[in-house]
């Protein structure tokens, strides 16, 4: 159990490519936290430093206490589960898991007890005499975990680790390990590209794109307050639509798209917006924002036509894609409305959940 | 290979380095680097004293007179290659080589093609059967070729007899004896290509081959559009490693004719031990086994650069 | 296959399903035949010679009737060559030739490849690309200069020749199996291992060895095979019959003058045949993995 803090962590490599450029993070001890973002972004560099199979370049990283730079792998008390499972298929389960205790010479009767105790909690025990080979998908990934919960270590690192198993597994597994983390909280360091493993998953959530943080907070932080045109994008599916757009005054002030179609914003957002008056902008809104219109709207709603591209059914809602300026928007709507393609929908707009990102700093404002 | 290298990395600390970033991490790393070469030495020290050494050595030889007193430069060489009995060693090496590997290309592929026709059923006993002619160490198993063609006991011409043919002399003509050198090699080689061709086959996606058939494709079409241009690079490898091993062959000439008759089916590998070994003539020997050497690098070059290729292409 | 689907309701292509399916047969039987064919040439050697080495020499020499076929059959040819000192000395240097042949082979090649494939250091790749090269020197290249140095060392007509010459031979190839074999272990699996509190040697002798056993067994057959078949080295460094090794003790001290003892000789070869024969029979699967895993990727 320990606090994890990153310092100013570069991760250079030959040829002066920078995959982590000087990044800052404070785990407190018992967080779950989950680093995300596409492919590439520094994210399993940072774990891969935490865990110390990479060297780190600049900075210090922290591990309860200490600066582990120069400690490694073996000696900074961490367990890791890889996304491809990395177990040893020459072991049965059992060795699998007993594996790091036996290097670490504990005494046979601990092991065993240690291995069993885990097995339960994760209900493999009638597999321990298996080979890895002989296990699904997600019973290796309750091993890989197994394995990483014998050892009781400071920090548990994931990565990726449910990239490999199908769609319906991964929610299950999902599950799981939250269940885990319930049960032994164990300071964890999650990392996925996948944005609702994230959402679901972290106390809080750490966004990385091109090797530094875009933004850290809570799931429901990241998903209503973006700090930035990027975060925005990336947390929630449908994406967050975005439509290029000025703001002006004419008796109230109002986001003007670029075919002229005005609408007004609401009174509590004035202040914030009117100092971008005449400044490139980006409205960003989310599909479920955009929906059927219905008799009696709510205050700050806007209106807006927009002709229907492709209708895809979800059941319990309808996404529908439109063409507006020539950029692809998502609205969501209720599935009891028909429209189809070529059809004008009159669009709901709610601009109570409107984002307004400046183009130049590409920053939510 | 070369993922080795990325985790030993040499980029200086680039922003801000602290006290510590010569710590114990980069020490270890230099460390590891050590123990890596240290593993690797005594596969350096072989290469080395028995591999590079003794080729360089056998140069220095070949420049030698025959005491082994005065140095000659390429007379040597010249010596060799105006004498008709060594000319007559290059064009039979090359008439050996170029030949057997041919007919072992073609008889392995054939071959290959059939094992694939019955795959699944007792295709490890099929295999194994077919096997048997590269299991035997080459030089016992030559030795009963010799014992086969023997000139009064052969069980060939017993045979042909009783057929109601000549016998034949075997190993008694030139041109016969070259055939039957050539024979027992493709005999003892074909093996290997059948498996490796076999493995080629296999490799090819199925899916391919449906593609093909529904988009109308003969068998032959599939056999030259799909199997030959996939197992293209296969072949190719096998073929240049093959025509390496067969150009130096020693084994099946030296039992079989020893040469003969009339020096007639010499190899360079076999003509090298005449000269250098048994009439003891050191520089002339290693004359004659150098004489292969820009063959083989020629060879080695081709090979190298199509499993580089080949290596890039999976990656 | 998706025919037979279609053919439901409609007669005139069910015949032709019928005809699909013959051809299919038949092109599986005339494989069979062409195979037959095949495998009976390639085994007229080997069987000829386990029929000649159950005649007596009487019988050899008397040359009546069919000789694929033996009258009297007899091990007397086994016996006596079990009994035989000379024989038995072949052997017993084959062995203890071969023996030290494949373990320090497999040494070399061992530590050299998890060397190259996992840790690296400046020059590993050109030495990856040197061992490649080595692989593709034949033995008949360079066997004059060795001559002379084994001179300089005392070895000549000496098995430790054979011990110190043979490595060259295998070592190449087996670590070039082993660096495929090993590279293809996930690195995650060494960082788990790492990460478990392994060291290098652990990693190299718990997981390494154990996961790339099937290219452990491939490459100890190529180096047994290439030590047990040998015939120039010996041939050309050990002159007297005590030193021999099967391959040559038969080639050269058997057949002596005129008087070929066939049937021995024969018996003598499908003696010296039998352990590499009966080590195929039963490992050949991993020894063709390992020779064709660059044939069978991509």
């Amino acid at each position: 159990m320990a606090n994890v803090s990153i310092r100013k962590v570069v991760k250079a490599y030959e040829g002066d490519v920078q995959a982590v450029k000087g990044i800052d993070l404070e785990i407190i001890d018992h967080e779950f936290v989950v680093l995300v973002g596409p492919s590439g972004c520094g994210k399993s560099t940072t774990l891969r430093m935490i865990a110390g199979l990479e060297e780190i370049t600049a900075g210090e990283i922290w591990i309860g206490g200490d600066v582990v730079n120069d400690v490694p792998p073996r000696d900074r008390d961490i367990a890791m589960v890889f996304q491809n499972y990395a177990l040893y298929p020459h072991m049965s389960v059992f060795d699998n898991m007993a594996f790091g205790l036996k290097l670490r010479k504990f005494p046979k009767e601990e092991i065993k007890r240690r291995v069993d105790e885990a097995a339960t909690m994760l209900d493999i025990q009638m597999l321990l005499d298996r080979k890895p080979k002989a296990l699904s998908g997600g019973q290796r990934q309750r091993v890989a975990m197994g394995r990483a919960v014998v050892r009781n270590p400071k920090v548990f690192l994931f990565d990726e680790p449910l990239s490999n198993l199908d769609a319906k597994l991964r929610v299950q597994m999902r599950t799981e390990i939250k269940k885990l983390h319930q049960l032994v909280p164990t300071t964890t360091v999650y990392v996925t590209h996948d944005q609702i493993e994230a959402m679901t998953l972290a106390d809080r959530v750490v966004v990385m794109n091109h090797g530094v943080i875009e933004q850290v907070g809570a799931p429901q932080e990241l998903y209503h307050h973006p700090a930035t045109r990027f975060v925005a994008g990336f947390i929630g599916s449908p994406a967050m639509n975005f439509l290029p757009c000025q703001v002006v005054d004419d008796g109230g002030l109002k986001v003007q798209l670029a075919d002229g179609t005005k609408m007004a914003i609401p009174a509590a957002r004035v202040d914030r917006y009117g100092p971008y008056k005449g400044k490139k902008m980006t409205l960003g809104i989310r599909p479920e924002h955009m929906t059927e219109t219905h008799d009696s709207e709510k205050p700050g709603v806007q209106i807006m036509n927009a002709k229907v591209d492709v209708v895809e059914p979800m059941g319990m809602e309808t996404l529908v894609h439109h063409f507006v300026d020539g950029v692809a928007v998502c609205s969501r709507i209720d599935p009891n409305v028909h429209t189809g393609p070529g059809e004008i929908l009159p669009l709901a707009i709610d601009m109570n959940n409107m984002h307004l990102i400046e183009d130049a700093t590409n920053r939510v404002v | 290979m070369a993922d080795g290298s990325t985790m030993v990395v040499g980029a200086p600390a680039a922003t801000s380095p602290g006290p510590r970033q010569a710590g114990s991490m980069k020490q270890l790393a230099r460390r590891r680097s050590l123990a890596a070469l240290a593993l690797c030495s005594p596969l350096i020290l072989l290469i080395v004293c028995l591999k590079i050494y003794p080729t360089f050595y056998a140069v220095f030889l070949s420049m030698l007179d025959r005491k082994m007193n005065n140095f000659v430069g390429f007379d040597n060489f010249a010596f060799m290659i105006s004498r008709p009995s060594f000319q007559l060693v290059i064009f039979q090496s090359v008439l050996f080589a170029v030949t057997a590997v041919i007919l072992k290309a073609f008889l392995g592929f054939v071959l290959a093609h059939l094992m694939h026709n019955i795959r699944g059923r007792n295709e490890r006993v099929w295999r194994g059967l077919l096997l048997v002619p590269w299991v035997i160490p080459l030089s016992l198993s030559t030795l009963t070729w010799w014992w086969l063609f023997d000139p009064s006991y052969s069980a060939f011409n017993w045979t042909l007899n009783m057929l109601g043919f000549e016998d034949i002399a075997f190993l008694g003509t030139v041109w016969n004896a070259r055939l039957s050198v050539i024979a027992v090699n493709v005999w003892f080689g074909a093996p290997f290509f059948m498996i490796m061709y076999l493995a080629a086959l296999k490799s090819v996606p199925e899916q391919l081959y449906e593609a093909a058939s529904i988009d109308g494709a003969t068998a032959v079409q599939r056999l030259f559009f799909i199997t030959i241009p996939m197992m293209r690079n296969i072949i190719l490898i096998t073929v240049l490693y093959s025509l390496i091993v067969t150009f130096a062959d020693f084994d099946i000439v030296r039992i079989l004719t020893n040469g003969g008759p009339q020096d007639g089916t010499h190899l360079f590998a076999t003509y090298a031990f005449v000269v250098g070994i048994q009439s003891g003539n050191i520089p002339r020997g290693a004359t004659v086994s150098l004489f292969m050497f820009p063959i083989l690098a020629a060879l080695a070059f081709f090979v190298l650069r199509d499993v580089m290729k080949r290596n890039k292409e999976m990656a | 296959m998706s025919a037979s689907a279609t053919a439901g309701n409609m007669p005139a292509p069910k015949a032709k399903v019928g005809s699909m399916e013959k051809q299919r047969r038949m092109a599986l039987w005339a494989s069979y035949i062409a195979l037959t064919f095949f495998v009976i040439i390639f085994l007229i050697p080997p069987f000829y010679m386990i029929i000649t080495s159950l005649k007596t020499s009487a019988e050899i020499s008397a040359q009546a009737g069919n000789p694929w076929i033996v009258q009297n059959p007899t091990f007397d040819n086994y016996w006596e060559l079990m009994t035989n000192a000379a024989f038995q000395r072949y052997f017993i240097n084959s062995v203890w030739v071969t023996a030290v042949t494949v373990t320090l082979s497999m040494t070399i090649a061992i530590l050299a490849a998890f060397s190259l494939s996992r840790m690296g250091f400046k020059g590993s790749q050109v030495l990856s690309t040197g061992v490649f090269l080595t692989y593709l020197v034949p033995p008949s290249l360079l066997f004059i200069p060795l001559f002379q140095i084994l001179g300089w060392l005392g070895l000549i007509n000496s098995t430790w020749a054979l011990v110190l010459l043979f490595p060259t031979l295998a070592v190449p190839f087996c670590t070039w199996i082993m660096i495929g074999y090993f590279s293809s272990i996930p690195k995650e699996l060494d960082e788990a291992a790492l990460i478990d509190g392994a060291s290098y040697p652990q990693i190299l002798i718990q997981i390494f060895i154990p996961v790339a056993l099937p290219g452990i067994i491939a490459a100890t057959i190529f180096a047994f095979t290439v030590a047990w078949g040998a015939f120039l080295y010996p041939l050309a460094y050990l002159y007297s019959a005590d030193q021999a090794t099967l391959t040559v003790g038969i080639v050269r001290e058997l057949i002596k003058g005129d008087v070929f003892a066939w049937g021995m000789i024969m018996a003598a070869c499908a003696m010296a045949a039998a352990p590499p024969i009966i080590i195929y029979t039963f490992l050949m699967d991993y020894y063709i993995a390992g020779l064709t895993a660059g044939a069978t990727k991509g």
